[in-house]
Order: C-alpha cells, then structure tokens, then sequence
C-alpha cells in the first residue's frame, strides 16, 4: 500500500515539473535592480552562501550580546523567564522534554547566522553590522562550550565549525515507519476494555474563558440574557491637553516599544516594566519589576519622568542611563518622541 | 371515534376558540396572563419598536450575544502575546468556512500594517528575469479560487504527554478554512522564467516575509509548481492584517508555518536554505533523539466539536447532534467514524458534502442520546487509505517530545450531566 501511495506522489511530482514550452508571459512587473536584490537577498544557507565578508570575536560578542540580547536570552544565553535558551541542552535530546538549544540541536551554524542578522534582536531586528552579527555568533558557540575564549568567527573559517547535532536528523519518513496507519478501520469489538487514563481538568491549565462559554450544568436554561460587557477601554478623557492626533501617532511609534513593554487596562510587566501612569512619576515604580541598579539609584537619587526626562531617556537610553536594561537603541526624531509621550498620558493609570 | 383521533385533530370549535384566545393576548399585552410563553404570548419589545438601520455599522461584527466566539489565547505556552499564537473557536461554528475575524492567529514578530501601495514582491535567484512586482500587478494576473485548511503543525502539541487543555478550541484551535483568491505560483515563477534554474527536480523555492521576523522556508520546485497560491482575498474579502494584508502564501495541505504571511520574496535556488525555522523549529524529535525533518504535510485529522468541554450537552437526553470537523493534507477525507464507548465500536458519520481536497470537511452523526456517560471520538479517513491513529498508536513511533503534527484521536469524555472534559483512554 504505501509503495503504491509513494508511487502517486512522484508521478505527480513528475507531472508538476514538466513546464510546458510555450507558457506564455504577460509582460507584468519590472525588472529588479542589483541593488534592490542585494538589499532583500540576504539568507544564508549551510554551504555559506550569502554570508557576507566580515568577522567578530567572542569578547565582542559578549558585549553585544550583553547590550542587545541578554534581556531576553539572558547573560549567559541560558534564557530569561519564556524565552529561548540558546546554550546548554548537551546530550538531552532522547530525554524527557529535551533543551534543543543552538549547541544542542541546531545543525547548521549558518542559520544561527541568518537568523540573528535578520530576525533579531527582537522588536529591532535587521539593525546588527555583519561584522556584530559574527561576533554575536561568536559568543553563542562559546556559551555552548564550543569554542574557547580566543575564538574569531569570520566569513573564511565559517564552515571549519563543526555542530554537534548535525547529524541528528532524518527526512520525513512517514510514509514507510507509518504505513502501518493505512488500511481498513476497525469497526467492532475494537478493544476490550477502555478506562481512563489522564483527565485535563486534574492538571487544570486551560485558560479561563471569563464568559459565559464556561461549561454550565445540564440543568441551567440558555436564556437569551445578554452576556455581561466586557469592560471596554475608556478613551482618556480626563486630559483636556492631549492632541487626539499626536496620541495617535504615539500609538503607532509605541509599535516600537511592544516588544518589552505593555500600557492598558490589561497590561502587565513583561520584558520591561508596566508603563501606565509613567509620565509625572517617579522612576522605578512598577510593581514587581526587576530594574536594574542605576535606575534604582536614580529613583532614590528622586528622578521623576517629567516630560523632559523621559524624552531625554528615550532620545539614547544607554546614554542617558549607563547601564540601564532597556536595549533600544532610541528615537531619533523629536516629534516621535513627543507623539509616544503623548500616547503614554493616554494611560494615566 | 377515539381519543387519540380527537387529540391529533382538534374540531373547528376548539380550533376557533383558541385562536380567539391567542389573538386577545397579542392585543392586550401583559394585561391577561394567556397560557403558553411570554415570549410568543406577549408581544415583545422588537415586535413593536424599530431596530437599527442601515449603515449603523457600516462593516458588520457578530452580534452582541456571541461575543464568546472569540479567539483565545493560552498565556503560558509562550513568553509574548507578539511571538505567540491563538485559537479559532472552533468548538462554536458550524459549517466548514472560518470567518476572517475568528481565524486563529501566529505571529513571529507581531501582526504588520503594510499598505497595498507600499507593497512589494520580488523573484529573484535561479530565474531568467529578476522581477518586481507590484500589488496592481498581482491583479492581473490570471485568478484562481480555492478553498484549503492552515493548520499550524504544532495544532494538539500540547497533548503529547497526556489530557491536558479542556477544550476543542486549545487542542484543535490552531486551525481555518478559507476560500482564497490569488494567483497560482507556477504562474509568477513562468513570468520570471526558470530556464535559468536547469532541471526543476532538485531545486527549491525560498519564500519570506516581509514582517520583523522575516520568516523564511524552503518550498520544493515541484509543490511551488504544482498547487500553491500567492493569495490577496480570503472569504471574498481582503485579507486581514493577522493573516498576511495585503498578500500571503497558500501552501495546499502543508505545515501553516510554510503559508508565508506579508509575502514579499521568492527566490529560486539549488539548496534548502535550512532557516531557523526547518531546523530548530518545525522538525520533530523521536525518542530516539533523532529529529524528522521537512515533515510538511498535515495527516488526516479529526475532531469533534460538539459536544465537548465549551459547548456541553444542555437539553439532557433524546435527540442530539454530534458534530466535527475532519481534514487531510495528502488528499480528500473520504468517511469520518465515530465513537462514543471510547474506540470499541464505531459508527460511520454523515459527511455534509463529500469531501474536498485539503479542506476542512464538516461531519454529523444524528445520535438518541440515552443520557448515559460517553467516550466521545471521531477518526478520519482519507483518500490514501490513511486511517487517523490513536495517540499511543503515535506514540509507539514517535515517542513524547515530537511537539508538532500530533493527529491523534481525541476523546472527549461526556458525562451524565451533559459535560465534557478531555481524556486519553487506554
């Protein structure tokens, strides 16, 4: 049976390739410039391909890692609350809920590469020079043990780094270790006994649905009783000052700042702290927040988020705060930083 | 003649009289207390007083009594709602098409707002013309329509170990079923050319988004050839933002990580590229340690979806009808069985339509409840002759750790009150 399946599959594969000569163009589109290629065309594959001249070393690395990855994936790339760890794992990956990190399970460095040059750091990505982005990589090897300290990534010596699990995968074969599903279905006297074995509602981490799709008792009538209102977010009303249309704005550089930080009724601390009610307070009050040391030191030292301070702040935080774990890099232009301080005095509370 | 003659044909008399009495409630409404329900007795308010017109929404939301139809998230499964997925409510709609607006989302990086005219998609690599295209552009060409199912390959992932989230939504949720409108690949890649690329067997499409994830996977030449769409419409209508506006990938029956959202290049080349995401992500570890990789097809799956944890029994015994939804990326489902002694005996449900290929079929079986305890299940069938497996019988080859494309059977266990909870069985 499953001969016969895989048989259909490449016949029709077959069929698919075979491009007939005379398709026809439509003259749509325009031609793509070098340039325009070389701004989108920027994946690398295991053989090399499409990594740039460049090089970084461990040392470098841990600095840039430190200023631009360590809030998530933390100092040591071992991972902060949900985030992926990137190191450790060794020899996990026949255990119970195995560590598939970039040392444990990754098999090709060059998608460590490709992946931090063009998909982080997260909620700045595409920003990191070649040569942050070897050195960056760098480091990771290093967090894995898989590297020493000297150690120099760089365009040359790129594929001479072996990865431990490179060897840990195979092709999808489905279709021969499962064949054994394809046949005729049982339809009675199936099994002998059925009992139960686990229940979801003995663990209990389904979410609270918090309306009236909770499960109701057999007894209890659907009445057509309108489901209570969810509260709905009340526009800031109470600040006759703010321009609905630079709170606007605001909203959308805030697009920015959502990566780390959450305002609204429902908001929570997550990478960064908590930010309604910010402008007009003091600095570090965010319940539950873990700020760094400096920004603790200025909270004590009475620093309050006046509209200048924290538009200062924002313009270069690490400028600003030396040390501080906010790892944005800032707003360049004035008017997005008035817009964004605007949009946060939405949220006075 | 006899008295049952008499009960089933009332004389003109009672007949008249009856009606007489019905007409004197409608009149004076709330004055007598007539006989029978209130809400037929009486009249009521929007019997009398006039609704809404038109244009007071000007684009249409589900009315307020349905506002538990919603799409949910599960906090703890990820550490950011922008790198996160939810869950299509699937255990509240009928039917087989998912409506835009409840259709489960995943984002890498967070749902995008590009602009028609800002938008952009490029073909480059192993082609004879590089080309840009622009969305205008993207309308002229020859249009398809199709309806396919997106399941995320992590859909159930949750299972693996044992019953663990109560309800279809969590463990069946990652999934929709719309009716695209786009242009089919093969026709884009014949406009670029692929002379260039020699012969198609060993080459590969790279396809990536245009969002801060830049998400990117490596298609085969001959599944880019054969049924995938480069899609702008979905229901009819424009895609929405959470799905990929203004355009995004369709890739028929295959993992929904592949179904590239805010599409914006595809580039042909001789090698997989072996991004983040078929490598580290969306591969599927064996007890061995072992991984599978470019495991893209979905299996024959099924679920039912009512009863079940959100959406118990509330009318108590007699007549009840038990409904799911059944799909397959290798084909069409061609019967749908079902249980309610946990898998000792099966029933062959009734299919709404025959089924179609890679789309959600919607299957019922019109059961006499006798208000005892079930073991509910459903097991799909597909055109390959693929039967849908029990989770031990997946388990056996593929252990506990595989997270993604767990097409297990799923019991639901009804109880005399009309609940239900999720259960495994042995």
């Amino acid at each position: 049976m499953s001969k016969y399946r895989k048989l259909i599959v490449s016949t029709a594969l077959a069929a698919t390739l075979a491009l007939p000569a005379y398709a026809e163009k439509l003259g749509l589109g325009r031609t793509a410039t070098p340039d325009e290629i070389a701004a989108w065309d920027k994946d690398v594959s295991p053989d090399g391909t499409g990594l740039p001249e460049g090089s970084g070393d461990v040392f470098t690395g841990e600095e840039v890692f430190a200023e631009q990855c360590a809030i998530c994936h933390g100092d040591f790339a071992e991972g902060v609350d949900n985030w992926p760890k990137l190191a450790g794992g060794m020899d996990t990956l026949d255990h119970e809920d195995p560590l598939k990190t970039v040392g444990s399970y990754w098999p090709y460095l060059s998608t460590t590469w490709d992946y931090v040059n063009r998909s982080m750091p997260f909620g700045n990505a595409q920003t990191l020079t070649p040569d942050e982005v070897y050195a960056i990589v760098a480091y990771i090897l290093y967090s894995n043990d898989l590297v020493d300290d000297e150690f120099v990534l760089s365009k040359d010596n790129f594929l001479e780094v072996e990865m431990p699990n490179k060897d840990g995968f195979i092709l999808d074969d489905r279709l021969t270790s499962e064949a054994h599903f394809v046949g005729e279905p049982c339809m009675e006297n199936c099994k002998e006994t059925v009992e139960i074995t686990k229940r979801a509602l003995v663990l209990d981490v389904t979410p609270d649905e918090g309306t009236s799709a909770e499960a109701a008792p057999v007894a209890q009538e659907a009445k057509a009783e309108p489901v209570e209102e969810a509260p709905v977010e009340e526009p800031a009303v109470q600040e006759a000052a703010l321009d609905p249309e630079l709170v606007k704005k605001g909203e959308k550089t805030f697009k920015k700042c959502k990566a780390c930080h959450q305002v609204g009724d429902k908001a929570k601390n997550k990478t960064g702290p908590i930010l309604n009610g910010i402008v007009g307070a003091a600095a570090a009050k965010a319940d539950g927040f873990k700020y760094s040391k400096v920004m603790k030191a200025a909270a004590e030292g009475g620093l309050v988020w006046t509209d200048e301070e924290l538009g200062a702040f924002l313009t270069k935080p690490k400028k600003y705060m030396k040390g501080t774990k906010m790892s944005f890099a800032g707003l360049k232009k004035d008017k997005d930083i008035a817009a964004v301080i605007a949009y946060l005095k939405s949220f006075p509370q | 003649m006899s008295e049952s003659s008499n009960k089933t044909s009332p004389s003109r008399r009672q007949f008249l009289t009856g009606a007489a009495a019905a007409g004197v409630g409608a009149v004076a409404a709330g004055a007598a207390q007539a006989n029978g329900d209130p809400l037929i007795t009486q009249v009521q308010e929007w019997a009398s007083a006039t609704g809404e017109g038109v244009d007071a929404t000007p684009y249409g939301l589900p009315i307020e009594f349905e506002q538990d139809v919603v799409r949910r998230n599960v906090e703890w499964l990820t550490a950011d709602t922008i790198s996160s997925i939810n869950f299509t409510p699937i255990h509240a709609l009928d039917g087989t098409i998912t409506p835009q607006g409840c259709a489960f989302e995943r984002h890498h990086s967070g749902a995008i707002e590009l602009r028609k005219e800002d938008y952009r998609l490029m073909i480059n690599g192993l082609v004879d013309t590089p080309l840009v295209f622009s969305y205008e552009d993207l309308e002229r060409f020859p249009r398809e329509n199709r309806v396919y199912f997106c399941e995320c390959a992590a859909n159930t992932g949750m299972e693996w170990a044992g019953a663990q989230l109560n309800g279809a939504q969590f463990t069946h949720g990652m999934i929709h079923n719309m009716e695209y409108s786009g242009i089919s690949l093969r026709t884009l890649l014949e406009e670029a050319g692929l002379d260039a690329a020699g012969d198609l067997a060993d080459k590969w499409v790279y396809v990536e988004g245009a969002d801060a994830s830049s998400n990117g996977r490596s298609i085969p030449m001959a599944k880019a050839l054969d049924d995938v769409l480069v899609a702008f419409k979905a229901n009819g209508e424009a895609l929405r933002k959470e799905h990929g506006y203004p355009v995004r990938l369709v890739v028929p029956g295959w993992e929904g990580n592949m179904w590239i959202k805010w599409l914006r290049r595809i580039e042909v080349t001789d090698q997989a590229v072996e991004s983040r995401e078929e490598t580290s992500k969306y591969t599927d570890n064996l007890a061995n340690g072992i991984a599978r990789k470019w495991t893209w097809e979905m299996d024959a799956k099924s679920v039912v979806t009512a009863p079940s944890p959100q959406a118990p029994i509330k009318h108590g015994k007699g007549p009840l009808v038990i409904t799911g939804l059944a799909w397959s990326g290798r084909g069409a489902i061609s019967g749908v069985d079902v249980s309610i002694d946990g898998g000792k005996t099966w029933k062959e449900a009734r299919l709404a339509a025959p089924g179609q290929d890679k789309a959600l079929t919607r299957f019922y079986l019109d059961h006499v409840w006798d208000g005892s305890e079930m073991l509910l299940q459903s097991r799909a069938r597909d055109t390959t002759g693929y039967v849908q497996p029990t989770k031990d019988q997946l388990r056996e080859v593929r252990g506990l750790n595989s997270i993604y494309h767990n097409n297990c059977i799923q019991t639901w266990w009804v109880k005399a009150t009309g609940e239900a909870e999720n259960v495994e069985v042995s």
